[in-house]
Order: C-alpha cells, then structure tokens, then sequence
C-alpha cells in the first residue's frame, strides 16, 4: 500500500500550500476517461422550417421573411423560423385582445387553472424532447436542461396553476383584475424556463400573451406553443413571434399591449423604461447582475468552493445573477483560490448532448465575441488570468472557464458584466467591507454569502442590495421564491405569491 | 491555541497534544461541512453517465477493490474457505475477473483463511476490537488485535469508541488509535468510524482527521451493522479528507466505503466520487476498498452484460 | 333486479353477471376487512340493498391512528410540491372513474344521474383547487415578524399531525373531499369515519387514493357506526385534531368534552357544500411556528 507504515504520523513533511500560483495537479496512478455518453437527438424532430404562433395556429410571417437558428456548439443549421415585423405583432396582440375580451378573462379562474395543470403536466410528458431541444438550440449541457431547465419550467406551470383560482386569497385585495394582454420578450439564456416565468403567472392572473422569444433560440418557444394546442389552450391566449431586437421592440412599443415584461440586459431595459413612460403602460424588468459571491474564512469551504463554481460556471456563465465576483476573506484567499483551481480542472467542456459535460457552448458567436474582448481587458487592466487546461473543440463557440486573481473593483472586468465563464476575484478584511465592495454596483440582483455563522448571514443578507440572497447556497430557484433585482437590475419580481402582482390590479 | 484557517489544515499533524481540550480546538477548527451542499455535490456526481470500456474499466477496477466479507455469528471454516475460493476466483467465464483485493472475517477464522488464500494475491483483513461495538477495555481490544495479527492477517479493521467520541472524549479515542496502530505492526490498520453513529457530516470529517493524524492507513464508513451505513455524502467528506489530510501531513490515506453497497451502479458511483473528489491517484486497491458480499455478483453480472450484450442471470454466477 | 343491478360498478349486459366488490376498510395503504369481523347493510335512497360494508370497531381505529401517526414524518416531511404533485395525482385518478363516481352518488343519495355527475365534478374540482394551495400555505399563513430588537423573526404553518375527520352525513363524495382535502394538503395525516348510511363513494375514493402516489398511512378510511366510534376518536391520546362536521349538533359536546382530555383542537362545521370553501379548514389543522436568531456580525 502506498500510504505506508509504522508509527503514528512519523516524520512526514508537511507541504506548504501558500504563494503558488499553479496547483500541483495530483499524480495519476491511472486516468479514468469516461467513455463519450450522448443523450440521442433522435427524441426530438425537429421541422425545417417553423411559422409563427398567433391566434392558435402556425402561420408564416406576413412579410415571408425567415431566419435560422444554429446550434451553438456545431454551428450547423438546426431549423429556419419566421421572422415576425410590425403586422405579425398586430394580429396577436389583436388575437390575445379578443382572446382576453372573449374567452380568458370570463372564464373562471377554476377552469383556467386546469388548463395550466394541462401544460404542466404536457411539459412532463415531453421533458425529454424540450430537454434535447433546449441543448441543442443553446448549446447548455443536457445535464442542467434536463436536470433544472426542464423540471422548474413544469414547476412553474404548477405552482401559478394553483392561484388561479385563489387570486382572491393573494393578498391583492378581494377581487384583482388582470391587466390585460401582455408583451413579454425574454432573453437566449434559459429560453423554456424565461418563457414559463413570463406566461406561467400572466395567464394565471387572467392575462392573455404574446411573446417574443430570443433570436437565437426561438425552438423550445415554438414546442411550447404546440404543447399549448395540445392542451387546449383557446386559441388567442398565447401567442409567440420569432424575430429580433426589431420585432420586440414593435411588441413593447404596441399600443395594444397592456402590461410589458422583459428580461435581457440593462441596457435595452432603460430603453425599454424610456419608451414606456407615459403610455400608462405596466412595466416589469428583469435585467443585468454582477453579483458578489462573499466567502468568509469560517465558510464550510469544500461546499463553498463548489457554490463559487455554480454560481459562475452553471449555464457557462450566462446568468444574470451569476456570481461572477468572489469577495473572498483576505485570511483565506489562497487557500481557497487553491482549492477552487484544482476543482476547475475537474470541469469537463465539451459536447452540450453528452451527459458528463460540465460547461457546454457559448449561445452565439455575438457573446463569444463580447466575452475575448472583456477578459483581454482584464489582462490588460492587470489581473492575472488563468483556466485549467482544456480542449476547444473546432467547430462552435467556446470559451475555456476562466479565473482572474489580483482584481480591483475599479478593474472593467469587475464592473461590468462579462455574461460568460470568467470570475474575479477579489479580497476583503471586514463584513463591513465586504458589503460595501458587494454593494459598490449600479446592479442589485443577487449575492452569496459563505459562512457556518449564522446571524452573520442575517446580518450581511439585511445589509445586501441586492433582490435575492443566498446563503451557504447558490443559483437556487423554485417558482414559489420572488425573483428580481434592486436598482438597474430591474424592478418587479418573478416567482412566489409577490411574482402576481406584475400582472393584477387590485 | 489560534484556530487554523480555512482550506489546508495549518499545524503540524505530528505534535497533537492528546489532551481532548487541545484535540477539540483542533477538530472543531476543521471547516465547517454545509450538508445541504455536500448531499448536493454527491447527488450531482451520481448523474456521470458512465459507458461501454469505461464502464467495463469500472467494473473490473471495482471488483479488484472489493473486501469480500463475511462477519455473522454462524461463520464455519467452511464457508470461508467457500468465500476465498470466490475471492480468488470471481468468474469462471473467460477473460477472467481479477482477483477480490482482501476477504474480511472474524479473528478466530484468520487462520483458515489465510490457508485458503495462500499463494494468491487476496489479502486477509480481520475486524478486531470488539467489533462491531467497540464495547470493551482496552485491554481486550488490544488482546483481539494481537489475536488476529498472530494469525497472520494482514490488515485489521478496527472500530473506533463512537461513545468516547460523541462524549468529546477525543484523547481517549485517540491514545486507543495509536495503540491498535502500534499492535498492528507490520498489518495495516483500517479505521472504521461508523459513520451512521456519527450522524453529522462534521462528525464525520472529525473522525476522520482524529484517525488519520493517530496513523490510521485507511479509513472506513462502516462496520455494515448498523444503517445507515456507507453513504454517497458521507463518502464525499472522507474523500476529500483524505485528499486534504495529503496536502497537510504529505502522507496518502484510502478510503473503504463497506455496507449497502449492493448493485454495481452503486460502486460505479462511488469510483466516479474517488475519481473527481481524491482524485485518480485513489483508483487502486491500495487506497480505495469496497466491503461487501452480495455486490460481487452484481458486478460478475454487468461485467457479462458489457461484454455479451445480453442480461445475465443469478444462475450463471457463483454464490460463493 | 334493477335496482341491485344500480349498485354494482361495472357495466350490465343482458345475460352477463356483473361481479360484485367487496367493501372494505383502509388503513395503513392495505384493504383489510374489520378486525370483529363485522360489516352492515347498505341501502340506497330507495331502501334498496346496494352492498354490505365493514363495520369498524375500535380496534381498527386504533390500528388506522398508528398507521397514521407512522406516515406522518415522511408525509409533513415531503415538499410541498411533492405533496401538491401528489394530490393532482388523485384528481387525475378521480376524473377518470367520474362515471364510476357519478353511479355511486346517485345510488347512494337518491339522486338522479345528472345531479350526480355535477356532484362529482365539483368534487374532483375541489380537490384540484386543494392540491394547488400545498405550496401557497406558507406564504399566506406565515410571515416575518418585525420585532422590535436585532433579530430575525418568521412564522410558519406546520401540520398539527394526526386528524380523526367525522365525515358529513349526507354530502357523501363532495363533502367528503371538503373535509378531507384540506387537511392532508398540508401535511397532516388523516383518519375518516365515512358516513355511515352513504360510505360506498368514500370506498371508491380510498381505492383512488391506494392507486395513486398518496403514501400509505396518510388517509385512512373507516365504513360503520360514526356513533360508536366518534368517542373512541375523541379520546384517543395520539390524536392531534378532530373534525366533528358529520356529528349532529346536539351529540358535539360530550366529544369535545373527550376530546378536552389530550387539548385536540377541535373543528366542525354546517357549510352549504357547493360553495366556495374559503381557507377556514386549510389552516385550522396548522400549528404556527416562530423563530428568532440574533442578527450580528
């Protein structure tokens, strides 16, 4: 046996772990390669070709027009989809209008209900094929599309199913009112799981909809329609519009349209804010994040290390609320950088379909783009970049999991939102100082504290700006928790009993 | 005594006091383990779809680290010889499956194991101090110890005092660590904490320092007679104890997970924890174990699927 | 005969027997029959004999109480998705045998078909409205308390534990499912006396239950003498609440009296069941739980 005999604990040197910067990677006895594990396309069909979704029925773009939509990690064509201008967004929302007028708002809220059971229960059913789907149009790992995309989608479904029939025990008074239709564009990130947040609470409330899914991926949208048929949904209560920036901004500049929701960056939401202001219009955003990831040196340090990873590396990166500083204790920033170095080198890049990959590809070449420019500018603000060795596949769009040590927040890359596989990390001495470092953004979306105290945790989350906090935990969502951000992260919260008042007038 | 930080552990591992003041400082100043994140963290590394050579690669590895074991009152020598027969030789059906890596018995069947085994690589490991329980002096424990290593067994499996340890009495569980170590002589020395006893993951990390810093050359979840037994989380906390305690005192110790582990899913599981916890400088025999009986055939079973393509039956396998 | 033709479940074919059911107890997720070895006639609104029932003696209850109270950790300990999953579930199984139901109804009220179905559609729609509260309790019922001091302070609903539900006299499905629901979606466990002249319905929703994912244990379901068993569960030491609805008004006292000796909460009502429920059942099987913790550096 390697580990050698005798007395107790003899004479055995003890290493320092301190003032490096590599990780002495552990010497493999042997390597054990996981074989390749692809989850089979073969579950999903996919059309060449897709129509927009209005009033009920697939129908092409007025004006003819399509796009396609690639997958990521391959860069091959995957479909073609209409691309909705100016006329399309008129027949919806005139359809969600007599949808709304006709049909929706005079159907009790038991019977609404039950056709949103319909589309959660559907989403169960075709799990799989969204799962599938979803990678293959985002180009995340199959493992978190089939493990947390898919499943929350459905829960939402649920959980909003259950309001709507109890609107009146919501805490909105005795007899809320639904708003009327609602233009709800929603961004490429977790396409399935951003259209379940917008539509799940709107047509539980009693509103109709019509949404714009992202540009590049606008597939799992159009499954959702078709599961919206397959549920009997009237026609008219959901509709969706493929096309681009141009498109959704014709649905949020709508007259028609009665209530906005957006998710994406914030800077199109102060556009978004702009253009509404003044039309009476409700407006709920959901924006950008650079979210800190606080790590004090009594952290339960194996899990917090593994928090660090998810809160950044999970969806590579592009999540609004990703953890994307770690404001680590002075006292333990090496020790933990170490350790997080070494689990980055477990990180397995590849192909999103097979089920070992780690980090998958980057959504579009647009993003890939944006996040080499950024993390140059770290390097050349001075940061010390490292990534653990990793193979980039040929074709696609990929970018290696990326640690920048030696950061200051007056660096770009730790006041900017990098929306990719990057984390700065910066120190702090006092929890003082930490809240103020994690305060110090214009943002306010979310944070992570790392700590075994616990009135520590109450004290710093009362002291966050920041709309959703997680402790000795990260990137947890569940549709019965509030969702949204402090100051330009945007206003409204989407999830629990509050994510109704988006839609409800009292 | 200043509280070490976060991450490696900063004293040095060779001058423990063994006041049970100074241990507790020390043990209680280990990180905290988040239960939530590591039940997480393991549930997480179960979903590694494991396939075609690298499952066949997993198979045979498990079955080379298998203690096959058996530990009941109604033990003759003529169900240890059966089992070190099976031991040996696991399949009939060629290519052969490697050897198991030890048998596990009572002191008192030491002796006819070791004629059973001789001649190949199968050690023999023998429980010792009044296991499972850990019930009784010192001195009878000791006594065990010596019976065994007498009998020629090359590695004891002893238990530590869970009521000494749940009562903060960590210099006594310590001095009897260091000296079963001693009485161990040239056998190696698998600690086992019982893990299940223990209940909390802090325990669970604790026991495991308190062992390796006494010398032990392996630590162990179970002694199989209690459940909860061998656990995926409970697994991850000794892994990457291990791993840490490697980094600190530059010594490697292995890690045997033993009771419940019944299926071959199951051991691929825990591989998949060695392999991105430990790391792979832990996929050998010499540091990684799984106690079992049952398991064998499951892995003999799987072993056939992989390289036939068909579902094999109870029938085509060996009970022992 | 027509009218015992009316009380078996499957279909009639000229020149084809139907198969009659057997009606018995459930308790612990099994289909005993009652220990005594008892059971009783059952009539329809017409007089008719549809079917003998078990007769539960208190032996049973005892045994449907520990069945009860050993469910209770995994039930109350289980997501409030989980359990709102779980109901839903129930509701899918019970909309599939509607028809099964509706016959039911019918010939254990005296009603005519059409009435009948309503009476199970209502049902089936109480329940879904029940199943959807399981994850909505919490954020109604409970709450963060601003006290005056550095501390952190919330409320939250718990499941009181084991509930003994004197099932409504003449609501025989609908009423049933409004006493029942809104007691296990919260995570209590239940032990129902059926009504005892119409408790065929509340046996066709125990083989729903058995077939769906409710654990076994969670409702238990007894046919026979609400008279003599009502006491044994108001006095029963290991019983958390009890619901009194189906008992008439004159007999409540001297339960609640016994129910007095443990302090069960106690709960009966004399709603019109065709109206909206309000949340009053939801929380009155709730025990409501405050936590303080310092909040400092």
């Amino acid at each position: 046996m390697a580990s050698g005999k005798g007395k107790s604990g003899t004479g055995l040197a003890r290493q320092s772990g301190r003032g490096r910067s590599e990780p002495e990677l552990p010497q493999a006895a042997v390597s054990w390669e996981y074989a390749p594990a692809p989850e089979s396309r073969d579950v999903v069909s996919i059309a060449p070709e897709y129509g927009l979704f209005v009033d009920g029925e697939f129908r092409p773009a007025a004006s003819g027009k399509t796009f396609a939509t690639v997958d990521p990690a391959s860069e091959e064509r995957l479909s073609l989809v209409a691309d909705a201008a100016a006329a399309d967004v008129d027949a919806a929302v005139a359809a969600a209008r007599t949808a709304f007028d006709r049909v929706w708002r005079p159907m009790p809220g038991s019977e609404r209900a039950k056709y949103l059971f319909r589309v959660a229960r559907l989403l169960q059913e075709r799990s799989r094929e969204f799962a599938v789907l979803e990678s293959l149009d985002n180009g995340k790992p199959i493992r978190e599309s089939r493990d947390v995309d898919i499943p929350l989608a459905a829960a939402h479904f649920f959980y909003y199913a259950g309001w709507a029939d109890k609107l009146e025990h919501a805490g909105f008074g005795p007899a809320p009112r639904p708003l009327g239709v609602a233009g709800q564009v929603i961004p490429w990130n977790f396409p399935l799981l951003m259209a379940a947040w917008k539509l799940a609470p709107a047509l539980a409330a009693g509103n109709t909809c019509v949404l714009k899914p992202a540009e590049t991926t606008p597939l799992t949208a159009l499954l959702l329609a078709e599961v919206c048929q397959q549920a009997g949904l009237p026609p008219g209560v959901v509709n969706v519009l493929t096309g681009d920036g141009r498109t959704g901004a014709a649905l949020i500049g709508h007259p028609g349209v009665d209530k906005i929701a957006f998710t994406g960056s914030t800077e199109v939401g102060r556009q978004i804010a702009a253009s509404a202001a003044g039309t009476g219009k409700k407006v709920t955003l959901e924006l950008g994040g650079k979210a800190a990831n606080i790590v004090f040196d009594d952290a339960p340090v194996e899990q917090a290390v593994e928090g660090i990873v998810s809160g950044i590396f999970f969806n590579q990166g592009h999540v609004c609320c990703a953890g994307s500083r770690l404001l680590v204790q002075e006292s333990v920033a090496d020790a933990v950088v170490d350790r997080l170095r070494r689990r980055l080198t477990m990180l397995r890049l590849g192909d999103p379909l097979d089920k070992n990959t780690d980090i998958g590809a980057i959504n579009s070449r647009q993003q890939l783009d944006k996040i080499t420019e950024l993390s140059a500018a770290g390097e050349a603000e001075g940061a010390q970049r490292w990534s653990p060795p990793c193979r980039l596949p040929d074709k696609g769009y990929w970018f290696a999991p990326t640690l920048f040590t030696g950061v200051s927040q007056s660096h770009r890359i730790a006041r900017e939102e990098i929306f990719g596989p990057v984390l700065s990390v910066l120190t702090f001495r006092t929890p003082a100082e930490a809240v103020a470092k994690a305060n110090n953004t214009p943002y306010g979306l979310s944070a992570g504290i790392w700590t075994e105290k616990g009135s520590r945790i109450l004290w710093m989350a009362q002291r966050m700006r920041a709309g959703v906090v997680w402790a000795n935990t990260y990137n947890r969502f569940d549709p019965a928790s509030p969702f949204g951000g402090y100051q330009e992260s945007g206003y409204g919260r989407e999830g629990g009993r509050h994510g109704l008042a988006a839609y409800l007038s009292a | 005594m200043a509280r070490p930080a976060a991450g490696p552990v900063e004293f040095d591992v060779t001058d423990i006091a063994t006041s049970d003041a100074a241990l507790r400082q020390v043990l209680h100043g280990l990180p905290g383990v988040d239960q939530v994140g590591a039940a997480e963290r393991a549930a997480a590394l179960a979903t590694r779809s494991i396939k075609k050579d690298a499952k066949l690669r997993a198979l045979d590895m498990a079955i080379s680290m298998v203690d096959l074991t058996t530990l009941e009152g109604a033990d003759t020598p003529g169900k240890v010889r059966a089992m070190c027969a099976k031991a040996r030789q696991p399949d009939v059906e060629p290519p052969p499956a490697p050897p198991a890596a030890a048998v596990c018995v009572y002191p008192d069947l030491v002796a006819v194991a070791r004629d059973a085994v001789a001649g190949s690589s199968v050690k023999v490991a023998a429980v010792a101090t009044a296991f499972p329980s850990g019930r009784a002096s010192l001195a009878v424990k000791l006594a065990d110890v010596e019976d065994a290593v007498r009998a020629g067994a090359d590695e004891i499996d002893m238990v530590i005092d869970r009521g000494a340890f749940l009562a903060g009495r960590y210099g006594q569980v310590y001095a009897e660590l260091a000296a079963v170590r001693d009485a161990c002589g040239n056998a190696h020395l698998k600690v086992i904490l019982e893990t299940g006893e223990l209940v909390t993951l802090d325990n669970v990390a604790r026991a495991s320092w308190l062992a390796m810093m006494a010398g032990a050359d392996f630590i162990k979840t179970s002694t199989g007679k209690v459940t909860p037994a061998a656990t995926l989380p409970v697994a991850l906390v000794m892994l990457g104890a291990v791993r840490d305690f490697e980094q600190a005192a530059g010594r490697r110790v292995g890690v045997k997970v033993a009771g419940g582990i019944r299926t071959a899913k199951d051991a691929i599981r825990y591989l998949v924890l060695v392999n991105e916890t430990a790391g792979p400088a832990w996929l050998t025999p010499d540091l990684f174990r799984i106690g079992a009986s049952t398991l064998l055939n499951d892995l003999l079973m799987q072993r056939s699927k992989q390289r036939t393509g068909r579902y094999a039956g109870a029938d085509y396998f060996t009970i022992d | 005969m027509p009218k015992a033709a009316a009380a078996d479940s499957g279909p009639a074919e000229p020149g084809r027997l139907a198969v009659r059911k057997t009606h018995k107890l459930f308790i612990g997720g099994a289909f005993p029959r009652s220990e005594s070895g008892r059971s009783y006639p059952v009539r329809g609104g017409d007089g008719a004999l549809l079917a003998f029932a078990a007769k539960a003696s208190r032996k049973d209850l005892r045994d449907s109480v520990v069945a009860a109270r050993g469910a209770f950790a995994g039930w109350s300990g289980a997501t409030a998705y989980n359990r709102g999953q779980v109901l839903y579930r129930v509701a899918e199984l019970m909309e599939g045998r509607a028809a099964q139901f509706a016959a039911e109804v019918a010939a254990a009220e005296g009603v005519r078909r059409g009435l009948a179905a309503a009476s199970v559609a209502a049902a089936i729609d109480r329940w879904v409205w029940y199943a959807g509260w399981s994850d909505k309790v919490a954020q109604v019922a409970g709450a963060a308390n601003p006290v005056a001091g550095p501390y952190f302070n919330f409320s939250v609903p718990e499941p009181t534990g084991v509930v003994a539900i004197l099932a409504p006299a003449g609501s025989s499905l609908l009423g049933l499912v409004s006493v029942l629901a809104p007691v296990i979606v919260t995570g209590n466990t239940a032990v129902v006396v059926a009504s005892e002249d119409r408790p065929l319905p509340a046996v066709a929703l125990a083989e729903v239950l058995a077939t769906s994912d409710v654990p076994g244990g969670v409702v238990n379901l007894l046919t026979g003498s609400q008279a003599e068993l009502a006491p044994v569960a108001a006095a029963h030491m290991d019983v958390n609440a009890i619901d009194l609805t189906g008992v008439p008004s004159a007999g409540r006292a001297e339960l609640e009296r016994a129910a007095a000796a443990n302090l069960k909460r106690v709960l009966a009502g004399d709603e019109a069941w065709d109206e909206s429920p309000g949340t009053g059942r939801l929380m009155s099987a709730l025990e409501i739980k405050t936590v303080w913790h310092p909040v400092g550096i």
